[in-house]
């Protein structure tokens, strides 16, 4: 690989140079704050290298083509914040359900409703578990800086296509707005595989034994994509026990990669008496309070930071949870994923939240208020 | 094997026979029009698609031997757009009942005619959302009942083909179930038409609409649909007084414009060269 040259960068900027490298080559948007400049970038990028960028008409629309392009054969991606991401909801639901691949960005900003839309939240943790009807899977990241933005748009598009799966990366204003040095490694030649081109015979579109690739249209392969509950081949049924095979057959794809889909990362005390669980751009705040109490002060202190927030990393918590006897989770919010929190602690730790929905960060001061208070 | 047959055999998923639809419903005659005419049409059977969205008659899709997509309500276009932009040697029809196109979808219906995309939309209007049990659309005529007007709708219809015109189609044509060969040929010309093409398809609901309205079964609304619909080359020729009533069939428009996939494609390749 070539040497990294460094590079001022904004998130939502790093977003679209991650989605182009890992060959995204179709985007459908419409233009909402905070989140336009993945669009306008894509409409550089992609007519450059033979991509197709779209302007529709509404994010539904949006939603729809890029699972469109996506069963032509393109790696697809997609942006918008709140009020978009509200609207993409049913499509993404199908997408699940017909397992497409593609990538959906949501960069935060204050809500309900149109909210604050220059200011910055974490409130859509919730619906993007579970903003579509219906008990599906979903893969959600939360990058904490422009090279998190970077990379996990990348592994985003990889494990989508791998799964055939929907993922979605949950920005925020701060991290999609913020420019920081960024190194990002040169680009090498990407490899488009037809992969029509080696199918098994017996291929089912939606094989029952486990992972199938997406066999784009137009290859001879006839089959039925549907939002109906479906076989193998793709063909609706209401049939019980089938309709119960299928909904579990759609878990298991991601039980069964939660290694390759979990992201977390712990720094600080190797044993904490007080930890910081946290995500996103308030990550940035936690880390200064890991510097000051650990680094400087030598205080047993310790963040999990979580890149991967769905499927929650509730084995990482479990064993947090034993070590510690306090864990507390920062969420620029009233309470989201601590709820998640509480749950995979099971008791063992006192977990108490800490938020701000005023459409400004939580502050290192806060944070290392509240730390402080439960240290012993 | 005779032709009929064979084309059964070919384009036709005849293991998820018998159809959902109801005795007397014309999705099945607009369906079967649609087949012959991508046979007669020669199309390569790999590069056709059929996409649909929600309703009685999106679920022709299913029975369809083609990559076929069957999406969310009223968004068909908006899913055959994406398809038709990453893969624009593909020959996409796009399926919609009269509610999915014209309701929840009219947003998508007007942008793909201003975008004039190389889309073949096939609209079976049969007057009322049928799947849910006879509700109006926006397809209604004023006056007629539904189980939501049930003092006949007070709203007045769209003329889907004019809204289409007017949008920026650069194709409309109007035939019925009644007339199921013309309907054929009109298909053909619509997918041999470069740009975005609306065929509406006048069809019959006898069970959610007919029963409603006292029009009849099958055959009486089927009879009364051909009785109304007047060709529009002798409609030239007659006064509004003789026009009174009557629905006009035929190629409405068609003229030449440029279409949007192709024009997109070569001006990317003309950036990259």
């Amino acid at each position: 690989m070539a040497e990294a040259k460094p590079v001022l960068m904004q998130g939502n900027e790093a977003c679209a140079l991650g989605a182009l490298n890992a060959g995204v080559r179709f985007y459908a948007g419409y233009p909402i704050t905070p989140s336009t400049e993945i669009a306008e970038q894509m409409a550089v990028l992609l007519p450059e290298n033979g991509g197709v960028f779209i302007q529709m008409e509404d994010e539904i629309a949006s939603m729809a083509a890029v699972i469109g392009a996506s069963i032509g054969g393109m790696r697809t991606l997609t942006a918008t914040s709140g009020p978009g991401f509200s609207l993409k909801q049913e499509n993404l639901g199908y997408a699940i359900m017909a397992e497409i691949p593609c990538v959906v960005v949501n960069v935060q900003r204050v809500g309900p409703s149109t909210g604050v839309p220059t200011a910055p939240a974490q409130g859509d943790v919730m619906q993007a578990r579970w903003g579509t009807h219906g008990d599906h899977p979903i893969i959600v990241f939360s990058p904490a800086s422009v090279y998190e933005a970077y990379y996990l748009t990348i592994a985003a598009v990889n494990l989508s296509q791998k799964l055939r799966q929907p993922v979605i990366i949950l920005l925020d204003e701060v991290i999609g707005h913020m420019r920081e040095k960024v190194f990002i490694p040169e680009a090498g030649k990407l490899l488009v595989e037809k992969i029509s081109d080696h199918v098994p015979a017996d291929w089912k579109p939606y094989d029952e034994k486990g992972l199938t690739p997406l066999v784009p249209f137009g290859f001879g392969h006839y089959y039925h994509v549907t939002g109906l509950f479906h076989d193998q081949y793709g063909f609706p049924t209401g049939d019980p026990p089938q309709v119960e095979r299928a909904l579990d057959r759609l878990h298991a794809k991601l039980d069964r990669y939660r290694d390759e889909i979990v992201l977390t990362n712990y720094i600080g005390h190797k044993e904490p008496r007080v930890a910081i669980v946290t995500y996103g751009c308030t990550v940035r705040s936690a880390r200064s309070v890991v510097k000051r109490a650990f680094w400087q002060d030598r205080l047993p202190v310790g963040l999990l930071s979580l890149q991967t927030i769905w499927p929650f990393p509730a084995r990482e918590v479990e064993a947090l949870a034993k070590q510690v006897d306090v864990i507390i989770v920062p969420e620029m919010n009233m309470g989201q994923l601590v709820g998640e929190v509480d749950r995979y602690a099971c008791g063992q730790a006192k977990v108490i939240p800490l938020n701000r929905y005023d459409g400004e960060m939580i502050t290192p001061d806060q944070m290392f208020e509240l730390v402080g208070r439960w240290l012993p | 094997m005779a032709p009929i047959e064979q084309l059964t055999q070919d384009f036709l998923r005849t293991k998820k026979l018998p159809h959902i639809w109801c005795p007397g419903c014309g999705n099945g005659i607009v369906t079967a029009a649609l087949v012959r005419a991508i046979e007669k049409a020669g199309y390569d059977q790999r590069e056709v698609v059929i996409v649909s969205g929600i309703g009685c008659s999106s679920r022709a899709a299913g029975y369809l031997n083609f990559n076929t997509l069957h999406t969310t309500h009223g968004r068909a276009l908006a899913f055959a757009t994406g398809l038709k932009m990453a893969r624009p040697e593909l020959t996409l029809f796009v399926i919609m009942g009269d509610g999915d196109c014209s309701a929840i979808g009219g947003n998508h219906f007007i942008h793909s005619a201003r975008r004039n995309i190389d889309l073949n939309a096939i609209v079976i209007n049969n007057h009322i959302y049928g799947m849910t049990g006879g509700q109006h659309s926006p397809l209604t005529p004023t006056g007629k009942k539904a189980t939501t007007a049930p003092g006949g709708t007070l709203e007045r219809a769209f003329n889907l083909l004019e809204l289409a015109r007017g949008a920026g189609a650069t194709f409309g044509a109007r035939g019925n179930a009644a007339q199921p060969r013309q309907l054929e040929k009109m298909i053909i010309q619509a997918a041999r038409h470069k740009g975005f093409s609306v065929l509406e398809a006048l069809s019959t609901c006898p069970i959610a609409y007919g029963r409603k309205n006292r029009l009849g079964g099958a055959v009486e609304m089927l009879k009364g649909m051909k009785d109304s619909s007047i060709a529009i080359e002798r409609a030239k020729e007659m006064d509004e007084a003789e026009l009174e009533g009557k629905i006009l069939n035929g190629v409405l428009f068609s003229f030449d414009a440029p279409e949007f996939s192709s024009q997109y494609h070569q001006s990317i390749k003309k950036g990259q060269d």
